[in-house]
């Protein structure tokens, strides 16, 4: 019974995804929506964050440089689905590039390099308007046309996010628990150790950012036909800083980590809407107290009770618990 | 020649308060292994407190200075160490730093709930005169805020190299585990570090304040700005941060005059990424201490 | 004799004006188990970095299986049928015994594509059991390697350095830190290692007793030179072994 259950629960999570915006408002439609693309952003930062230890504040450029990409294809007529691989692509390659800092800096200096980074795009963004329309943005970007229905009304372009959502999760899935997966780990818990038993953590590093990346400008590519303008402020450190909060909130290293933190970070403003300007101040103050309590976030919190109800306690993991240099 | 002296000043004067936020920053790291993501609200807030004591506590200005500067101390220094730094260090870095920048949104964000999301303006210390030398014309408060902060530095110089509390602090940054074996009570040398450091911010807020006007989202600039003086100059040391700091200041001004307003921003950060790559113990640094 | 698996030729390497080590040539032959010993600062851990390829000799060489070490990264090393051990602990703590395991031997399995999209476990579960139950540490199999005792983490360190089936192994103190119950366990295991897979061991160590039982052959090093060679019997009555740890 034991290896139908966790399929069985897989199962009955899609179910919900599928009925839960039947009857909804298009706004709630819309944040879930929202919901599913930061997902995808937060499960790559989650791969070279979570899995292999490489801490990046950039993610919000990916998701930007991929959202420009699809915009500015999608602006000039071509189908959405050449924007998305474009984006994908690049933002695979500028990863892979973003990567090579990682090979000679961690912890707190690679987050500034990436930071750096990430003010550098949105510079960029801002003030080479001929490309990307500056401080006035990218707006009108139609949304994908599939054969056998448009979705240019909100539930069906759910849907349309809920499907790639779904490729892009199965794949993550599949790489981390891969000997990829399996290596990521090895790079985050040891690197010097990974390295002497044959693991070329040179190639592994470029790769966790590269595709942790891709996932950025996937996420990206659904942004942009998602609200159909774009600004530079889209893409600033702050929401790079959200995302980073999704993935260590939700419990950096576990596979629904990222969408738990999505969920936190994108539904907590919603319900907490009555305490008004105060939601920032009482959310600040939550991770805050998480982060006493519990560093692994809330998955880590919701295994540790798991664990205590029937299982000794277990060991903190390596790059929490030696990271104080970080 | 005389605008490049003018440009020159007032970068070196901005630069030196940037270099306030930065030596502070340094301290914190020896003395924790804390990057505080958090030290730009750490400069933006110490003028609210000052605010405070002038508007609703009816305090002259002098007083409000000194009410600025305890109280910083008490909630940036102590209570940060105590509340936040303090039970957190066993879980490691990635929580301390997520925790700082939470920390940094709380600070921002509790300023505009209770004092407003306007700039508010702020008593300038010195006189908005401006004197000519040499055909330039400079701004006295450029020169005096100069002034000001390489007093500041040079006191605490001399009291991290002269006093016994200050070598027993360098001793502590360098090698706790010696330090706590030739008797120095390390615990308290770690909360030095935290109360300068807040002192510091408080200062720095002081005196950029009159200038920037005081406003919550001050601080997303200036914790950058901290941060990058800190590091080029190298990380583990305070005439790194110092150097980093009136560096900063100077090419930022020199940007923004005579090459592109757009890209001054741009500037800082590349130099950045170039310091990383090339000379991670930063410009004047040594590679003790840096931990890659 | 066969090839020898390791050869050192004549290696000499200064920091400074310090000379640490002083042409020091020696050979391990196949199976062999050498142990390398001598005072603090004699010049064994550089000695060792040299052949670990982190140091670049002044002069000479270093041969594994007659190809040339020095450059390579820790991982091409590894590759050429190079295992280790560290000093300090060093395995995966928040992963499995199983997981470490694998770990250790699958990146020698086909290229990094075919990894990908070969199965989970690179289809080594069956070999990394069976070298779990060679250490002994069977009943730890799914406990996280991060949660078992200080000797348990030594015994998984040294399963990991002969997954891949490495022709040498470096040792670096092994016995440091480990009671004296597990340290029997794991000179055991190292021995029935040995006997059974004819894999050469480097051993450094500080713990006479564990080396003089362990190794075939001691190489005995002082002030960068070799000063005494030979069986462990004979190593422990040399009278210049005994000035050189004595001060003499």
């Amino acid at each position: 019974m034991a290896r139908f259950r966790y399929p069985a629960l897989v199962l009955l999570g899609l179910a919900a995804l599928i009925l839960a915006p039947r009857g909804e408002g298009n706004y709630i439609i819309f944040i879930f929506t929202s919901w599913l693309t930061y997902s995808i952003a937060a499960m790559g930062l989650n791969l070279t964050l979570g899995y292999s230890g490489q801490i990046s504040l950039a993610q919000a450029s990916f998701m930007g440089i991929g959202a420009y990409i699809t915009a500015l294809l999608t602006l000039a007529g071509l189908p959405w689905i050449v924007g998305m691989l474009a984006a994908v692509a690049a933002t695979f390659v500028v990863g892979l590039a973003l990567g090579f800092p990682a090979l000679r800096v961690k912890g707190h200096f690679l987050a500034f390099v990436t930071l750096a980074f990430n003010t550098l795009f949105f510079l960029v963004a801002r003030n080479e308007d001929w490309l990307t329309g500056g401080n006035y943005g990218l707006s009108g970007m139609p949304r994908p046309n599939l054969i056998f229905a448009s979705t240019m009304k909100n539930l069906p372009f759910y849907y349309f996010t809920l499907g790639v959502f779904v490729v892009a999760a199965a794949l993550m899935w599949w790489i981390v628990h891969s000997p990829w997966g399996r290596a990521f780990k090895g790079l985050r818990e040891n690197p010097v150790r990974a390295e002497s038993l044959g693991v070329d953590t040179t190639r592994l590093t470029l790769l966790a950012f590269a595709i942790g990346s891709a996932y950025g400008g996937l996420a990206g590519a659904l942004v942009s036909p998602l609200v159909q303008y774009i600004d530079p402020g889209s893409f600033a450190l702050g929401i790079s800083l959200k995302i980073l909060l999704m993935v260590v909130v939700g419990g950096a290293g576990y596979f629904y980590g990222p969408m738990l933190g999505a969920a936190i970070v994108i539904l907590l403003p919603e319900v907490l809407r009555f305490t008004e300007g105060y939601y920032l101040m009482i959310y600040a103050t939550a991770v805050i107290v998480l982060m006493v309590f519990s560093p692994r976030g809330l998955m880590g919190l919701g295994e540790r009770l798991w664990h205590r109800l029937t299982r000794p306690a277990r060991q903190v993991r390596a790059d929490m618990a030696g990271g104080a240099q970080l | 020649m005389a605008q490049f002296l003018q440009v020159l000043l007032s970068g070196l004067s901005t630069g030196s308060i940037y270099a306030l936020a930065a030596i502070g920053f340094t301290l914190v790291w020896q003395a924790a292994q804390t990057v505080n993501f958090a030290q730009g609200e750490f400069v933006m807030l110490p003028a609210f407190f000052v605010l405070i004591g002038v508007h609703w506590l009816g305090m002259p200005l002098w007083l409000a200075l000194i009410f600025g500067l305890i109280l910083s101390m008490i909630v940036l220094g102590l209570l940060f160490k105590v509340l936040i730094v303090e039970p957190m260090l066993p879980n490691g870095g990635l929580p301390l730093i997520i925790a700082t920048m939470a920390l940094s949104i709380l600070l921002k964000e509790g300023t505009k709930q209770f004092y407003g999301a306007e700039a508010q303006p702020y008593p300038g210390l010195f006189p908005q005169a401006t004197m000519t030398l040499g055909g330039a014309v400079i701004s006295v408060q450029d020169v005096m805020n100069l002034l000001v902060s390489l007093a500041i530095v040079v006191g605490l110089t001399l009291f991290l190299n002269r006093t016994r509390t200050g070598r027993c602090m360098q001793a502590t940054a360098q090698s706790p585990a010696v330090a706590e074996i030739l008797g120095v009570n390390t615990r308290r040398m770690v909360l030095y570090a935290f109360l300068i450091n807040a002192a510091l911010a408080a200062l720095a807020s002081f005196l950029i304040s009159p200038i920037y006007l005081a406003k919550f989202s001050n601080g997303e600039n200036l914790g950058l700005i901290a941060f990058i003086a800190a590091i080029i100059g190298g990380f583990n040391q305070i005439r790194g941060a110092i150097a980093g700091g009136l560096l900063i200041g100077v090419l930022d001004n020199l940007t923004a005059t005579y090459i592109t307003a757009e890209y001054r921003a741009a500037i800082p950060l590349i130099l950045l990424i170039a310091v990383i790559l090339w000379k991670p113990e930063g410009l004047l640094g040594t590679s003790e201490g840096r931990n890659v | 004799m066969s090839r020898p698996v390791l050869s050192v030729r004549n290696i000499t390497k200064s920091f400074g004006g310090i000379k640490a080590v002083q042409g020091v040539s020696f050979d391990v032959a196949p199976g062999e188990v050498l142990g390398l010993i001598g005072p603090n600062g004699s010049g064994k851990s550089t000695l060792f970095n040299c052949v670990l390829g982190q140091y670049r000799p002044d002069s000479g060489e270093v041969l594994v299986n007659g190809r040339k070490v020095g450059g390579q990264r820790a991982c091409d090393l590894n590759k050429m049928g190079v295992g280790r051990t560290f000093q300090q602990l060093s395995v995966f703590p928040g992963m499995s015994v199983l997981d470490n395991i694998l770990l250790a031997g699958q990146e020698h399995k086909g290229s990094m594509l075919s990894r990908l999209f070969g199965p989970r476990d690179a289809g080594l579960t069956g070999e990394a059991e069976k070298m779990i139950e060679f250490f002994r540490l069977g009943h730890l199999r799914d406990t996280l390697a991060g949660a078992l005792s200080y000797g348990q983490q030594k015994l998984v360190d040294a399963a990991m350095a002969f997954m891949a089936g490495p022709t040498l192994v470096l040792l670096d103190e092994p016995a440091g830190g480990v009671n004296l119950t597990m340290l029997g366990a794991l000179k055991d295991r190292l021995i029935a290692y040995n006997r059974d897979h004819g894999t050469s061991f480097v051993v450094i160590e500080h713990n006479m007793e564990f080396v003089m039982s362990l190794c075939t052959r001691i190489i005995v090093l002082a002030e960068g030179r070799i000063i005494a060679e030979g069986a462990p019997e004979e190593v422990r009555s040399n009278q210049m072994v005994i000035d050189a740890y004595l001060g003499g």
